[in-house]
């Protein structure tokens, strides 16, 4: 049971949402952008989506500049 | 010059349409490589108008100060190719409707300022238009380091990325690494629009 963060392998967590994974990984900045398997998730569902075991998420995170 | 490839690149690029927000450090540049590459058609948005402190960075030239950028990019576009194809639209983008000037774009270039005004384009195109591959910029602020930049894919959402960068509201914004990006962006369009190179 894992999933892979960024290309990493991290334990799987039962019922764990995408809040609680950004808490877990120490992703700290505030604006970012998530996918689950290629889905964006969208940042008002970051509390109530629950990540499924063997997904792949991918967070990049975005820096004022252009 | 291999010039069979160059005439079938120029074939395929005159039919394409990228879509550009912001017209920036990033947008304005990119547009321009773009354009240069001879991609047909360019949609530009921008609200802002020409500032001094932008000519260190921007497309722009010294008496277009005061004047809107979307504007200006379309003329000084039209003085390398008066045949290039402009659709400027002064326009602050809204949340939740963002993806709307875009709808015919074969590829979209995110080149905003804001690091909370990207992640909403972001979201707002990878929702209403998933089939449309976007090239987002995150980390510009700086100057060296060129090896750290790379392209992040997540699927078809591309982010020329910096992850050690600063904010630039804590760094400085220099042609260079801005150009940089914005040529990467730019390049990576390319390739979305031709298939890879081989």
């Amino acid at each position: 049971m894992s999933i892979i963060v960024n290309g990493k392998e991290v334990e799987y967590k039962n019922n764990e949402s995408v809040s609680d994974l950004l808490k877990r990984m120490h992703y700290t900045f505030p604006l970012i952008v998530v996918k689950i398997n290629g889905l964006l998730i969208k940042k008002n569902l970051y509390a109530t989506s629950i990540v499924p075991d063997d997904s792949d998420i991918q967070v990049v995170h975005m820096i004022s500049g252009g | 010059m291999n010039e069979t490839k160059q005439k079938r690149i120029q074939e395929t690029l005159q039919s394409k349409t990228v879509g550009i927000a912001g017209a920036g450090g990033l947008g304005s540049n990119a547009a321009i490589a773009l354009v240069r590459a001879g991609v047909g058609k360019i949609i530009i948005v921008d609200f802002d108008v020409v500032e001094q402190s932008n000519l260190s960075r921007q497309y722009y030239f010294l008496d277009q100060i005061g004047a809107k950028k979307v504007f200006t990019l379309k003329k000084n576009i039209h003085r390398i190719y008066p045949n290039t194809q402009v659709e400027a639209i002064e326009l602050t983008l809204e949340k939740g409707r963002m993806h709307e000037p875009f709808l015919s774009s074969d590829v979209i270039i995110e080149a905003l300022d804001d690091a909370q005004t990207k992640t909403n384009f972001i979201e707002d195109i990878q929702v209403h238009l998933p089939n449309t591959p976007l090239v987002a910029a995150s980390g510009v602020a700086g100057y060296g380091h060129s090896d750290r930049i790379e392209t992040k894919r997540l699927d078809n959402l591309y982010i020329c990325y910096d992850e050690q960068a600063e904010s630039s509201e804590n760094d400085v914004l220099l042609a260079p690494k801005v150009c940089l990006m914005a040529n990467w962006q730019a390049n990576i369009a390319l390739e979305l629009l031709l298939g890879e190179d081989e």
